[in-house]
């Protein structure tokens, strides 16, 4: 009875655990895939992908970043609007960063002859 | 540690904590901390978005410069520090998982490990700045390193510029003034090859310590807050219903983690 989580919250009686308790099991399986992912992304830098390289690096530190945003920060298990609130930033900055870009590669050229970030003289 | 019919949270000499009397229970107090934390974890990504906003326009202006000096970082520490790293989330994973289950030994000793762990990467970091300082791999006007014996066999002096190159290609403007870290004025343009290094290496390095920086007074934050939490839960302030500072401490953390989790491939693995 004292191994299984939700046995001791019952037996807390009142003071029932608050948030869900996520199985050791899967935090254990969350952390092994984060380290294999981790040997995985060195191992693809290693790789001449060309320009894919960038994407393939950005998509395991994504596929990374969504297992402890999922598990270890509770996000699988808790009100949507917690994930709401996150994924907004994360938009905004998204947002923010391809206008930026947009914004640099279309008058770089324009400001001087060949190529460069540059300001008007 | 004591299981009494009152249950865990109510260890004997435990402080119990009562749920303020605008909230109906434990959970919506607990609810209402954890929605607090994740607005300010998003102004966090905010503020980290600034500055992974510079390396995306940097690198998309100046691939050459980036694909160049990352070669001057440890790929082995970085990947070391990242697995470091999410062992640190892992531990702060469990630490939460034993304050919902009253366990206060173990949460004393998981915050511990965070903690140990954290400073572990620290560690390794401050070896890793050590390195770039005495190479005067720095920022901007502190950038005074020697390029010339570059990891590829890189020649001693820079290609002699050819006089009227009106219409080659360059990958360095002629005259880019621009702020600090940008080309100097009136400097020739470099061909692009492997013939030198390309100017202006120091943008990277810039670029380099203010993100790790950032990042690295975040881990110091996180060092802080984590022994606090070890102080109030050998206390025994925590119990199955009352968690609300450990779970937030740990949200905190794995933000941290998840920074770096973007920042280890960007910074260090580029090609």
């Amino acid at each position: 009875m004292r191994e299984t989580a939700h046995a001791e919250a019952a037996a807390a009686g009142q003071t029932a655990a608050v948030g869900h308790v996520v199985p050791l099991r899967v935090l254990v399986a969350v952390w092994g895939t984060l380290l294999a992912l981790t040997g995985l992304t060195v191992a693809a830098a290693g790789v001449d992908l060309g320009s894919y390289n960038l994407g393939v690096a950005m998509l395991i530190a994504t596929a990374k970043a969504t297992l402890v945003l999922l598990f270890f920060m509770h996000l699988r298990y808790d009100r949507p609007i917690l994930a709401i609130v996150f994924v907004t930033a994360l938009l905004f900055v998204a947002l923010f960063v391809s206008i930026a870009l947009l914004d640099s590669n279309a008058y770089a050229h324009q400001l001087i002859p060949g190529y460069g970030p540059a300001l008007p003289k | 540690m004591a299981a009494g019919t009152t249950g865990e949270g109510t260890v004997a000499g435990a402080r119990t904590h009562r749920v303020a009397h605008h909230f109906d229970n434990a959970e919506q107090q607990f609810e209402s901390g954890k929605l607090g934390m994740w607005i300010f974890l998003a102004t966090e990504i905010l503020l980290f978005g600034g500055l992974f906003c510079a390396y995306a326009v940097y690198r998309s202006n100046h691939p050459e410069v980036f694909i160049y000096a990352h070669r001057f970082l440890d790929k082995t520490l970085g990947a070391i520090n990242t697995a470091v790293l999410i062992c640190s989330s892992f531990t702060m994973a469990l630490a939460v998982r034993a304050a919902q289950l009253g366990r206060r030994r173990q949460l004393v000793g998981l915050l511990g490990a965070t903690v140990a762990l954290a400073a572990c990467f620290l560690g390794i970091k401050g070896l890793e700045y050590e390195k770039k300082w005495k190479e005067g791999l720095l920022w901007g006007a502190h950038f005074h390193a020697k390029l010339a014996p570059a990891p590829p066999a890189l020649p001693q002096t820079l290609p002699p510029v050819p006089a009227a190159a009106g219409e080659e290609r360059s990958l360095i403007p002629p005259a880019a003034i621009g702020p600090a870290g940008l080309a100097r004025p009136g400097q020739p343009a470099v061909a692009e090859g492997p013939e030198g290094p390309p100017h202006d290496v120091q943008v990277f390095f810039a670029v380099y310590f203010l993100m790790t920086g950032l990042h690295g007074v975040h881990v110091i934050i996180g060092m802080a807050l984590l022994s606090w939490m070890m102080v109030r839960a050998g206390r025994g302030e925590f119990s199955p219903g009352y968690l609300t500072p450990v779970d937030l401490t740990g949200l905190y953390w794995h933000l941290v983690d998840l920074i770096w989790i973007f920042l280890f491939p960007l910074l260090y693995l580029i090609r």
